[in-house]
């Protein structure tokens, strides 16, 4: 026992552990500590997220369990050839998930499932060198998914649900690179709106293939966020500059991608379990963020992502009644491509580490502790699609990023 | 329990350890290079250009910009100290003396309507002279100073503004008898950079050639503030300053001087600025008839040249015209009936520069007489117009200060700046940067400030780079450049 804490500290200490696009991976703390691989493991509450087909397999009438999963996250970057470097410096973003799960009869489960998928929350120092891309952004979008599973079979199980997707974003970045007001104040601006909803569904399958190997589907589907009418504030604009800046608005449209998994689960023997999961995140969604400013102002700003897949194994050691330890790995694209790596979400592929473990206080309660090191190696990119008098003004350097999450939360089963 | 403990205080530890770090970390030692020459302590020596004059004022963010302050930003990578600037009291610009108001606020642009025009920025200056600076000051760039002034004793004494002072240096001075170089070469510069010239030509040039070429006069004790410094008295200045700097063993870059022709100031109201309707045009050359006239019979008479007699004449038609200057190098001619002096009237050609503060004076009239409109039917002034001769004189000098500098450059084995050089590819074609081209157009060419002559920060950034060129050249440094595309240009209010 003392052995494996140990070793589970030691890669975390020497790995140092950090996740691509605004996709934040963190929606349960069993499953986390099993490098997020979940779609084939059937064992709590956090199917409804992983496997909305599943539920009805939950051996328990009723289940339920709840996280937080603070996220500090660290991005640096440097500029060789003008010297200069940056930090920014992050708020500590919050995601959290809460699912139930009940046995309605011996054929179906109903679940809902409350949970933040999507988010980001970036601040560099205010006039940074990228201020004319970003000062500072916070993305959150959450969801919530009431959803119903039907046992088919004794092998196999289908369910899902719809989403009502709930979201907000702060924005704020400067005009340009050089506009400032009379005094010198670099003239920028922020667009702000909350409550932004959209509709979407979940559905999933659950196969129990043998008595010790389950198989599992999943789909999520893609969602627009489409904010109408938003604040925007031009802030130190010079006073004679023609453009109408009083009570401005704005549209844009946010997507939030598709997603696709499907995994298997295997029961080694009474002790150990391993899960695979393949998920394919489909980021072709967002090809640009485009803001239209009812003053006629527009901004257009290619993003032009590609569809990227993430790998994930995890492992699941029951050590005694008390305690289950769990690992795992993920392997993340990153759905960024060469030239569109912009600050706002600087992510290129990365290595993720996981590790947790359950401590059950009784029979029904359980607290579940997990933990994510979200390794990205350094990399040399920039963002080519900023322009300049009709002329595109790459941005960029070398950045080293990383983030750790720890993760808790509590399980409830009778 | 216990375990549980254990695991929350590892994962603590790691947490701690998080923070990403470079393989290799721009601020880490030996990234980049200073190559022979020491950054450690970096004295700037000059004019206002040093000082980070800009838009016709110093004010903060011109000196927060300055050159020598983002090459000593630079220079911190390669073991650059801190970098003292004789900071003024606000961004407005403009100076006080005792309360009293010196020099006026900075220039900025105003949007009329869609349409943009130069403006002064209606704020007061609070940088008050009486306040001395404590130094010493890194940066000692004087705005106004010519070479000579450098070395003169007393011009940072208060008692002397107007006169033998300078109200710039009098902030800084270290006392009143002291000058601009004592109180440079004292702080025992590592690096130093000299950019100093400038002025010498410069107020000629921009006064319109009103004040007189000093070649031949070796005592500038006499000069007047718009007159063209002799060569002679600069070059021996100019390596009396070399000997100062360099006592101790110091390495530095020295720049040469521009042409003032290549700046807006001189190229912006084009030469035929004033547009005409046919009657209009018909009434003035009825205005002009007589001394038209009167200079092809002097012509006839051999008074003066069959070819200036051509010159001479006035003649407008419908569309773009010529303005009509006054122009001191024509023939003085009198009438040899009566006796009285006849004018010496030309139209302007393309050969004239213009000077810029003339577009907001050409047009207006005398007394609100519609009738005596400046620069048409009352001709312009020898100050609004640097006519060819003019022009001439103030190349000689600067070739000759040029090829000062550039021997002097080599004796003393320092980097050498061609500020020349890049300041006419700034006026021929631009010189690029990651955003466009730097040009020499008024205000939208985005390198040079609105009164003309001082660069924008953008500018600055680019003189910045020339000089860091050469410095790596010279001393087989890696000092990075600044990105010019990073830094203001016009300031819009």
């Amino acid at each position: 026992m003392k052995k494996i804490y140990i070793s589970m500290a030691v890669a975390l200490l020497s790995a140092c552990a950090y996740a691509g696009g605004y996709r934040v991976a963190l929606q349960g703390q069993k499953q986390l500590a099993m490098g997020h691989a979940g779609v084939a493991v059937i064992n709590s509450a956090e199917s409804v997220f992983f496997n909305p087909g599943g539920i009805s397999f939950l051996e328990k009438k009723v289940t339920i369990s709840a996280g937080v999963s603070p996220v500090i996250s660290n991005i640096h970057l440097q500029n060789s050839q003008y010297g200069w470097v940056e930090k920014a410096d992050n708020p500590v973003a919050t995601p959290f998930n809460v699912y139930a799960a009940v046995k309605v009869n011996d054929w179906m489960s109903a679940g809902i499932a409350v949970y933040t998928p999507y988010g980001s929350g970036v601040e560099y120092p205010k006039d940074w060198e990228g201020s004319h891309l970003v000062n500072n952004i916070e993305l959150q979008a959450i969801y919530i998914q009431p959803t119903l599973s039907f046992k088919i079979n004794d092998k196999l199980s289908i369910g899902g649900g719809p989403i009502l997707a709930i979201g907000s974003v702060n924005f704020n970045r400067n005009i340009d690179r050089a506009i400032t007001d009379a005094d010198g104040n670099r003239s920028n601006v922020s667009i702000e709106d909350s409550g932004v909803t959209a509709w979407g569904y979940s559905v999933g399958l659950a196969f129990r293939a043998t008595d010790d190997l389950t198989l599992g589907f999943s789909y999520k589907s893609e969602m627009k966020m489409k904010a109408k009418d938003g604040k925007a504030e031009f802030r130190n604009l010079p006073s004679t500059y023609p453009l109408n800046t009083d009570n401005t608005t704005f549209n844009a449209t946010l997507p939030l991608p598709a997603e696709l998994a499907v995994g298997a689960a295997y029961t080694i023997n009474e002790k150990w379990m391993v899960a695979f999961d393949y998920n394919r995140v489909y980021w072709n969604a967002y090809e640009a963020l485009d803001v239209t400013f009812s003053n006629g102002q527009e901004s257009h700003n290619p993003r032009n992502y590609k569809n990227s897949s993430v790998y994930r194994f995890g492992l699941q050691y029951i050590a005694s009644e008390r305690f289950t330890i769990r690992g795992g790995y993920y392997y993340d694209e990153s759905p960024v491509q060469a030239g569109y790596f912009a600050p706002e979400t600087p992510r290129n592929d990365s290595n993720n580490f996981t590790g947790g473990l359950s401590f059950n206080v009784s029979e029904r309660f359980a607290i579940d502790a997990a933990f994510l090191y979200i390794h990205f190696d350094e990399i040399d990119a920039t963002y080519d699609h900023y322009q300049e008098n009709g002329k595109n003004v790459p941005f960029g350097g070398t950045y080293k990023n990383n983030a750790f999450v720890p993760s808790l939360g509590v399980s409830y089963a009778f | 329990m216990k375990y549980n403990i254990s695991f929350l205080i590892l994962s603590g530890l790691a947490l701690v350890a998080c923070e990403p770090e470079f393989d290799k970390s721009v601020d880490d030692a030996g990234f980049y290079s200073s190559g022979e020459a020491d950054f450690s302590n970096y004295v700037a020596v000059g004019n206002s250009l040093t000082a980070g004059y800009a838009d016709n004022a110093l004010y903060l963010q011109g000196q927060e910009n300055s050159y020598p302050n983002m090459m000593a930003k630079q220079f911190s990578h390669v073991g650059g100290g801190d970098f003292v600037q004789p900071l003024v009291a606000d961004n407005n610009g403009g100076l006080l003396a005792g309360g009293t108001k010196i020099a006026e606020p900075r220039m900025i642009l105003v949007f009329e309507g869609a349409t943009p025009a130069p403006g002064t920025l209606d704020s007061e200056p609070t940088t008050d002279i009486t306040n001395h600076i404590e130094g010493p000051v890194n940066n000692m760039g004087v705005p106004g100073a010519k070479i000579y002034h450098l070395v003169a004793e007393g011009y940072g004494d208060i008692a002397g503004v107007g006169s033998t002072a300078n109200p710039y240096f009098v902030r800084f001075a270290s006392s009143s008898e002291t000058s601009v170089i004592a109180d440079a070469a004292a702080q025992d510069p590592s690096f130093f950079t000299l950019w100093i010239g400038n002025n010498d030509i410069l107020s000629f040039a921009t006064s319109g050639g009103v004040g007189e070429d000093r070649t031949g006069d070796t005592d500038p004790t006499g000069y007047g503030e718009n007159d063209i410094t002799d060569p002679n008295v600069f070059a021996a200045v100019y390596n009396q300053l070399l000997t100062a700097l360099t006592a101790n063993g110091a390495k530095g870059a020295v720049a040469n001087i521009p042409d003032v022709t290549s700046i807006p100031y001189f190229t912006t109201v084009p030469y035929a600025p004033v547009p005409l309707g046919e009657a209009e045009a018909a009434q003035l050359n009825a205005g002009y008839a007589e001394y038209n006239e009167g200079v092809m019979l002097l012509a006839s008479l051999g008074m003066l040249s069959e070819e200036e007699a051509q010159r001479r004449q006035i003649v407008f038609q419908a569309g773009q015209n010529p303005v009509v200057i006054v122009d001191e190098y024509l023939t003085q001619l009198t009438n040899p009936l009566s006796g009285e002096a006849i004018p010496n009237f030309r139209q302007s050609t393309p050969s004239d520069l213009i000077v810029l503060t003339a577009s907001s004076f050409i047009g207006t009239t005398v007394g609100d007489d519609p009738l005596q409109i400046n620069g048409v039917s009352v001709p312009l002034d020898d100050k609004w117009v640097l006519t060819p001769e003019e022009q001439e004189l103030v190349s000689n000098a600067q070739t000759q200060y040029n090829a000062t500098i550039k021997a002097l450059a080599e004796q003393y084995e320092l980097a050498f700046v061609d500020t020349q050089a890049m300041i006419q590819q700034v006026a021929n074609g631009g010189i690029p940067y990651d955003g466009g081209m730097l040009t020499n157009a008024y205000a939208t060419g985005k390198a040079f400030s609105l009164d003309g002559v001082h660069p924008t920060a953008k500018g600055y950034a680019m003189v910045a780079n020339a000089f860091i060129d050469a410095i790596n050249d010279k001393y087989k440094s890696t000092i990075p450049k600044v990105n010019p595309g990073a830094y203001p240009d016009v300031l819009v209010k």
